[in-house]
């Protein structure tokens, strides 16, 4: 056999026999599928000291991998539909280690802040990890105002803890560079922590931020505030305008009493509910804006 | 110094010889894939993981190349018996050991001037489609003329491994110089920790013992300066300079007992 001719022999054969490695790979995948949805999510080492110590130094490009883990997390975890007892368990270990490993990792201890604290089903709905994170934060950059400003946005946002707020924001505008802001919003924490104006003008702030996911998620929280303004709205209509005697609410009977010219939606265009019995307005469970946040309770 | 630049170019070109340079490719084929996956996994962290990656990629392809290839630029003349032809030539011993040093990092420093060029060749690339709006968020701009002081230290961390590589070939067999080397390169990551060995022991001679080990080990974890580098964090050219220096003693010490150890083996 010619030499030209025994190499095509052998590159076709070894062309064939890795298709039909394929083609196997395909009919088993497909006759005997592997359900990975039902593998148990495992972080084998869980000191961030003892795996700074195991990679030497490439402690880095390791909290790159686990920041990378962190993000798979949230978000297969927040896509992967009712799953209340496992949802979320290890995006605190993981962010963790990210920034034990990685200690300057800014926005490691940003997206802990917003989605740590984020109520289920879109977070694990504990701020107190948030706080923990950001704290280690100002360990490593003490002069970032950012991280006691966010840790005030969590005291607000999610504790409703208005003084202790306040006392987080006053700290960050003593912080070098912090801006003016900050100042008068401390004051105006104390003074009147209800009010939503308040929510809405640290949304804004961090609407402005360089990162798109923090964008979206300002975003998305001033479209909640805007529906909570249209909600109290809509319940004032409905409670000045009930149905008749042994009628249920409903929004047909009050476009019929022309109580309402059009259906009402919410600001990303979906119809709100109308509770029947009841008569409160709400966002629909199909609504992006679901689930709307718990406000906060006003000062007693 | 003839004898010396011979050695080394002959050294060179046998690595090459040996597909050394394929890593490379290796490399610009795991930085232009990882930047275009990481841009799709990473929440806008691309620049900063592309940065990590390149300057751990260059270092660990440093590593082993210096390595796997210093351990066997002794032990594989007396293996192939052609030391006994080299050592009738008018090169000595010391010239020997020079000419073989020189021609690993002139291998190695062509390899990180390459990946050094397609780092930043990739992080242009990335600054050219990313948005101003993005590129305002960074800690570092995209092409920081910083990150070459980390390939630097990279660089000198990696002659220092050549000649640690270099000296244990001169007397033993190539498996155990090569874990010997590796066993050095651990310790010298973990050396810092001695330092502070006081703190956690009572003992008085413990610490001391601690303390000569600190300074007998090759302190490698000083040459990491890649996270402050790729968060914008100040490292200072005196932090540069003692380092550097450093470095080079230490190389320069190992060396002299490789050649010492070296000149004092009988060939007959």
């Amino acid at each position: 056999m010619k030499r030209s001719t025994r190499d095509l022999v052998l590159l076709g054969g070894a062309a064939v026999a890795f298709a039909a490695a394929i083609a196997l790979q395909l009919i088993r995948d497909r006759r005997f599928p592997r359900d990975t949805h039902q593998v148990e999510q495992i972080l084998y080492v869980r000191s961030g000291s003892a795996l700074q110590r195991m990679t030497l130094s490439f402690d880095a490009l390791a909290a790159d991998v686990y920041w990378i883990r962190a993000i798979q997390h949230y978000g297969g975890d927040r896509l992967s539909g009712p799953q209340a007892q496992t949802k979320y368990q290890l995006l605190y270990p993981l962010l963790d280690l990210t920034t034990t490993l990685d200690p300057y990792f800014n926005i490691a201890y940003r997206f802990g802040a917003i989605f740590l604290s984020e109520a289920y089903p879109g977070g694990p709905g504990r701020p107190d990890e948030s706080v923990a994170l950001l704290k280690k934060a100002m360990v490593a950059m003490p002069q970032k105002w950012q991280y006691p400003h966010d840790i005030g946005f969590v005291y607000y946002w999610r504790f409703r803890d208005y003084n202790s707020a306040a006392l987080w924001f006053q700290r960050a505008a003593e912080k070098p560079n912090a801006p003016l802001w900050l100042k008068p919003l401390a004051a105006s924490m104390l003074a009147r922590g209800e009010d939503r104006a308040a929510a809405r003008f640290l949304w804004q702030q961090i609407a402005q931020s360089e990162e798109p996911w923090l964008r979206r998620t300002a975003e998305r929280s001033i479209l909640q505030l805007q529906a909570m303004d249209q909600i109290d709205q809509l319940n004032a209509v409905v409670k000045r305008f009930p149905p008749a005697a042994g009628e249920l609410y409903s929004w047909p009977d009050l476009l019929r009493r022309h109580v309402l010219r059009l259906l009402p939606y919410d600001p990303t265009g979906t119809p709100y509910e109308i509770d029947p019995s009841s008569g409160q307005v709400r966002v629909a469970a199909q609504s992006p804006l679901f689930p709307m946040p718990q406000e906060p309770r006003r000062l007693q | 110094m003839r004898a010396v630049r011979t050695v080394a170019v002959n050294v060179f070109r046998e690595s090459v010889r040996d597909r050394v340079p394929y890593n490379l490719v290796l490399f610009a084929v795991l930085l232009i894939s990882s930047s275009y996956l990481l841009g799709q996994l990473t929440a806008g962290q691309d620049v900063k993981i592309i940065k990590d990656l390149g300057l751990a990629a260059t270092a660990v392809f440093g590593l082993f190349i210096s390595i796997f290839i210093g351990i066997g630029l002794v032990s594989k003349e007396v293996e192939r018996r052609s030391i006994y032809a080299l050592l009738t030539k008018p090169v000595s011993r010391a010239q020997f050991i020079a000419g073989k040093y020189a021609g690993l990092v002139l291998t190695l420093a062509v390899n990180v001037g390459v990946m050094t060029i397609a780092l930043y060749a990739v992080l242009a690339y990335m600054v050219w489609t990313e948005p101003p709006t993005i590129r305002a968020g960074w800690d570092a701009p995209g092409i920081d003329p910083a990150l070459l002081k980390a390939i630097f230290l990279i660089f000198i961390e990696l002659m220092l491994v050549t000649a640690l590589a270099i000296f244990f070939s001169t007397f033993s067999s190539p498996i155990l110089s090569a874990a010997l080397t590796f066993g050095f390169v651990i310790a010298g990551h973990f050396n810092a920790d001695l330092k502070n060995f006081d703190k956690v022991v009572s003992s008085r001679a413990a610490a001391m013992l601690a303390r000569g080990v600190y300074h007998v080990l090759p302190d490698l974890s000083a040459f990491d300066v890649k996270t402050e580098v790729v968060h914008g964090l100040p490292v200072t050219a005196g932090y540069l300079a003692s380092t550097a220096a450093y470095g080079l003693a230490y190389v320069a010490g190992l060396l002299l007992i490789a050649t010492f150890v070296f000149s004092r083996r009988d060939f007959k």
